[in-house]
């Protein structure tokens, strides 16, 4: 199974994505330049996070322009598994791929520490082996994660399940307290209404080892490679 | 033009110096040539007033790859690859503008280390400030972290530590001192030198602007009331550009095309091309005219003196530009080429073809004036080391409080929450205490870093307080495993033409230099950073160390929070009546006073290696030195770490000042002890193993409950609720902000 890195010039965690899919997970993985065209026949399509082009304006605001997206579109379009994280997941949202908007934190500063997020929906190519409402410790590292959508839009997410995790406490209660950035309903991520396309701002990369604090994300990985196994979620030419 | 008295003055040289400049170049110099010379010889760039007594300072070793001279230093850690690092200040700019200042602060060093040839993997900062009850002072303060952060966490490399101090004397004077640590190959090593005749020089990066000129002058200048006026000499920081410049510099590197790459930092232009050659034992020429500009009708003067950040001088072998460029434009970089190497050992700088400046480039390096300045020992010393009548102390739970609450003691979670400290992925162990630990990926090892400096101990004994400072740092690395294998020191002081400064300045360098010597810690390189003071007040004297320490195995680490309720508390080394410098005495009595505690460096030696030991063979489960607070804040910070509370008994000790037995024990610093937790059943091993070491022990307690409990020969004198505590040191700091955040 190949993963797909998209490596915009400001990627700053594409090593870390790479190093998670290829060396903890054991699968195959490749750094596609944003420059380029072609996905190179992957089977998952990571946008990795990091300032895609110093995101001076506003995050993901540029990186939509670039050479590479309209094959991710293409990609997502064909039932294909995309996984933004942090900064991919603002370029999913400035792309049109997942609905809403990043506003700043708000404590207005950039937050670096573990969260907890609860799995709302297991039936997406990257929570098909979380359990219902498991509590996944994983962390987050952003200055702009306070999701945002207009209150039928939030409604329309809800109706269609596809909010998909939520921040919570270590107990699983999703209340004011656990949300780190403010995010409306404690959103951490969602899906797309196809369910194929994942934006979160947690970063399960960074979560694949005990070593480094914790090795819940590796779930989400371990996921995509089961369900594309499976052949629920494959490009359908 | 002629050049006036006052030219010469308004460039911060001295008479006998613009003397100096007339003989070597035997005619008297155009503007350009009198701007080059005066960033060349500022303080900040030639090291004149220091580099007598940095010489002094060991810097060799087995390990030594690169020691001082290059643009960072480097240390072998096995499998082929060194650690290169070096620490910077950038603390008059961080005063002037506190986000951009230390931002920069943070890009300048980074770009020391990559073009070395070494990937970024870690940053650590050393800062300093007033008392954050100053609203100027929480400016400057929430200022400088977001800087830090703004610029590290775009670029994506992880602040994994760092410490930060509060004095009065920083008030007007913040210190910033940035540690960045890179790996590469061991024999890829890039250098900044110049050679090989009509290899071509090229400008990369982005576009030269006024800002910045005569940064380096500033910074080597005393702070008054006008140095608001100074604004346009801090740069802007453009972290993105600096990714860019990261990646492709260093896919570049992979190709052996460079002879040589150079930042443009302090004095931009000029330095990286003099430096480059002078390396070389070669000319460079240049014209700029071919530098590109963001503003027009720049001078040559301004071009080359300049400090507008992020951008990169280089030299490629004849026949492989192409191939530079091409690398360049693929990161939508626009390597431009300036110039040329030449034989004549001259820097030349052209405009439009016509020189403008001609100076043989060692002139400007090795050529710079070099003092012997002079020394007095301060008259203030006698009395600050004399300890006043203290009066009654207060009880030992009231002073516990108070110095849990202070910033200097609080925890510094609002600070380093605020930096990405976990991407790259490496970090074993986060903020919080000691060392930051990251492994290198591809081996099985580790590397532990610390950056430590205590001002009060250095105000009141230079040679003692310096020493302490080493000890400290190697301590931090030794207690998370990591054996110290090299370090770098950034020297803090104030004005060095005042004599009494002079005499701090060189009886630390003297200082540092024993401890380096007697722990084997070779200087690979460093930073100086003088004229630290703000209408004649100089701040407390600064020298911070930063130390690298190596784990072998990755998997046997400590940190300094206790793990599991029932292990045992071993105190190693010895509490000695040691108020002297204290922040018990700081923050209580609002005292900088007395002797700072006694270092024996063949017992800290000792204590390294036992340290070492017993980390790597997974006897010891956490490890934390007793530092600011001592022993009860300390012990404190290791119940913290893990919400686990703690026992303990401590010995007594004989005290001078009569009523301040419990005070002294509780919370005085003596130097070389740290709390080690063990399992209840490996205690024996403990004991036996420090024996060997010729390191005191005790076991003083166990690990378990929810309260903080110490007791002194027997006698119970603190017992509180570790969550109280706990709540307390954690929303310090975050107070001061949140409350005035509130109000708008």
């Amino acid at each position: 199974m190949k993963f797909a890195i998209v490596v915009f010039p400001g990627s700053n965690c594409d090593h870390d994505a790479y190093h998670a899919t290829k060396h903890v997970l054991g699968q195959e993985a490749a750094f596609v330049w944003h420059k380029d065209t072609s996905l190179q026949g992957a089977d998952v399509v990571i946008l990795p996070g990091g300032f895609a082009h110093g995101d001076y304006l506003r995050t993901g605001a540029v990186a939509r322009f670039s050479p590479i997206m309209p094959a991710v579109q293409r990609f997502a379009e064909a039932g294909g598994p995309v996984l933004g994280i942090c900064n991919g997941f603002q370029v999913l949202l400035e792309a049109g791929l997942l609905p809403g908007a990043m506003l700043r934190n708000r404590s207005i500063r950039f937050q670096c520490e573990h969260v907890v997020v609860k799995v709302e929906c297991t039936d997406t190519p990257f929570t098909s082996r979380c359990s219902p409402d498991q509590l996944l410790r994983i962390p987050i590292a952003h200055g702009e994660g306070n999701y945002y959508a207009e209150p039928e839009i939030v409604e329309q997410l809800e109706a269609r399940r596809q909010v998909i995790f939520r921040y919570a406490t270590a107990s699983g209660a999703v209340t004011p307290e656990a949300n780190p950035n403010g995010s409306v309903r404690n959103i951490a991520g969602l899906c797309n209404e196809r369910r194929n396309v994942v934006g979160m701002m947690p970063h399960p990369e960074r979560a694949c080892e005990l070593a480094i604090g914790s090795a819940d994300g590796l779930l989400l990985l371990e996921s995509a490679v089961h369900s594309v196994g499976q052949g629920t979620f494959v490009t359908t030419p | 033009m002629t050049i006036t008295d006052d030219i010469v003055k308004r460039h911060g040289l001295a008479p006998d110096e613009y003397q100096r400049i007339l003989e070597m170049l035997g005619r008297e110099p155009t503007l350009t040539e009198l701007g080059i010379f005066s960033v060349m010889w500022s303080e900040h760039c030639s090291y004149k007033s220091s580099r007598v007594h940095l010489k002094t300072l060991p810097t060799t070793g087995a390990r030594v790859i690169q020691g001082p001279g290059e643009n960072a230093g480097a240390v072998d850690i096995g499998d082929g690859l060194a650690a290169v690092f070096k620490i910077e200040s950038h603390n008059h700019p961080s005063f002037i503008e506190p986000y951009q200042g230390a931002a920069t602060g943070v890009g300048g060093i980074i770009r020391d280390i990559f073009t070395m040839g070494a990937r970024p993997i870690a940053l650590l900062n050393s800062l300093r400030f007033g008392p954050l009850d100053e609203p100027l002072v929480r400016r400057t303060f929430a200022g400088v972290v977001a800087g830090i952060g703004g610029y590290g966490n775009s670029i994506g490399i992880p602040t994994v530590g760092g410490e930060i101090g509060f004095d009065e004397s920083y008030t007007g004077n913040p210190l910033v001192n940035v540690f960045c640590l890179g790996i590469a190959k061991a024999d890829e090593i890039i250098k900044g030198v110049a050679s090989g005749a009509g290899n071509a020089v090229y400008y990369v990066g982005a576009k030269t602007g006024r800002d910045g000129i005569h940064g380096a002058t500033m910074a080597s200048a005393e702070f008054d009331e006008k140095s608001a006026e100074k604004r346009p000499a801090v740069q802007v920081g453009d972290p993105f550009m600096e990714k860019l410049l990261l990646e492709a510099c260093l896919e570049v590197m992979k190709t052996d095309a460079l002879v040589g790459i150079q930042d443009m930092g302090a004095a931009g232009l000029t330095c990286s091309t003099c430096e480059m050659g002078a390396r070389g034992g070669a000319g460079v020429e240049i014209d700029v005219s071919h530098v590109p500009q963001r503003e027009a009708g720049m001078t040559p003067y301004e071009i080359m003196l300049s400090e507008s950040q992020e951008r990169m001088l280089l030299v490629v072998k004849q026949g492989r530009e192409s191939e530079v460029e091409r690398i360049f434009e693929k990161w939508d970089l626009h390597a431009v080429r300036i110039g040329e190497v030449t034989t004549d050992g001259l820097m030349r700088v052209k405009s439009d073809g016509e020189v403008v400046a001609e100076i043989r480039t060692e002139s400007l390096t090795d050529g710079a004036p070099l003092y012997h300045r002079p020394m007095t020992e301060p008259a203030y010393l006698t009395e600050a080391r004399r300890l006043p009548s203290l009066g009654a102390p207060r009880p030992a739970d009231e002073v516990f409080r108070r110095l849990l609450l202070s910033p200097g003691i609080a925890s510094k979670r609002w600070v380093y929450r605020q930096y990405d400290h976990m991407v790259r992925t490496n970090t074993l162990v986060l903020p919080g205490m000691g060392a930051g630990v990251v492994r290198v990926k591809g081996t099985s090892r580790a590397l532990a870093l610390s950056v430590d400096g205590n001002g009060r101990f250095v105000y009141l004994d230079p040679y003692a307080g310096a020493q302490l400072a080493v000890a400290e740092a190697a301590r931090n690395v030794a207690c998370a495993g990591g054996q110290p294998i090299g370090g770098t020191n950034c020297l803090n002081f104030g004005n060095p033409e005042r004599p009494e400064i002079m005499w701090q300045f060189a009886r630390a360098v003297e200082g540092i230099g024993a401890a380096c010597r007697a722990l084997d810690i070779p200087i690979t390189g460093g930073n100086v950073s003088l004229y630290n003071e703000t209408d004649g007040t100089p701040i407390l004297p600064t020298p911070v160390l930063g130390v690298v320490g190596l784990i072998e195995d990755a998997t046997m680490i400590a940190s300094g929070g206790f793990r599991s309720e029932g292990d045992s508390i071993l105190l190693l080394g010895e509490t000695l009546d040691e108020l002297g410098g204290s922040a018990y005495l700081k923050v209580m009595h609002g005292l900088v006073r007395g002797v700072p505690p006694r270092l024996d460096l063949q017992r800290e030696a000792a204590l390294l290696r036992l340290l070492v030991k017993g980390v790597s063979c997974g006897l010891v489960r956490s490890a934390h030195d007793c530092a600011e607070g001592g022993l009860a804040v300390a012990l404190a910070e290791c119940c913290f770490e893990t919400g686990l509370g703690a026992e303990a008994d401590v010995p007594r000790v004989e005290t001078a000042l009569p009523g301040f037995r419990d005070v002294s024990v509780l919370f005085g610093e003596s130097a070389s002890r740290v709390l080690v937790s063990v399992s209840a059943g490996r205690v024996a091993e403990m004991e036996t193993l420090a024996a060997e070491a010729g390191v005191p022990v005790a076991t003083v307690g166990r690990v378990g409950g929810d309260r903080i409990r110490i007791a002194v020969g027997g006698r119970a004198v603190l017992d509180e609720p570790l969550a109280a505590a706990e709540r307390l040191w954690s929303d310090a700091i975050g107070n001061y902000f949140e409350s005035q955040h509130a109000t708008g």
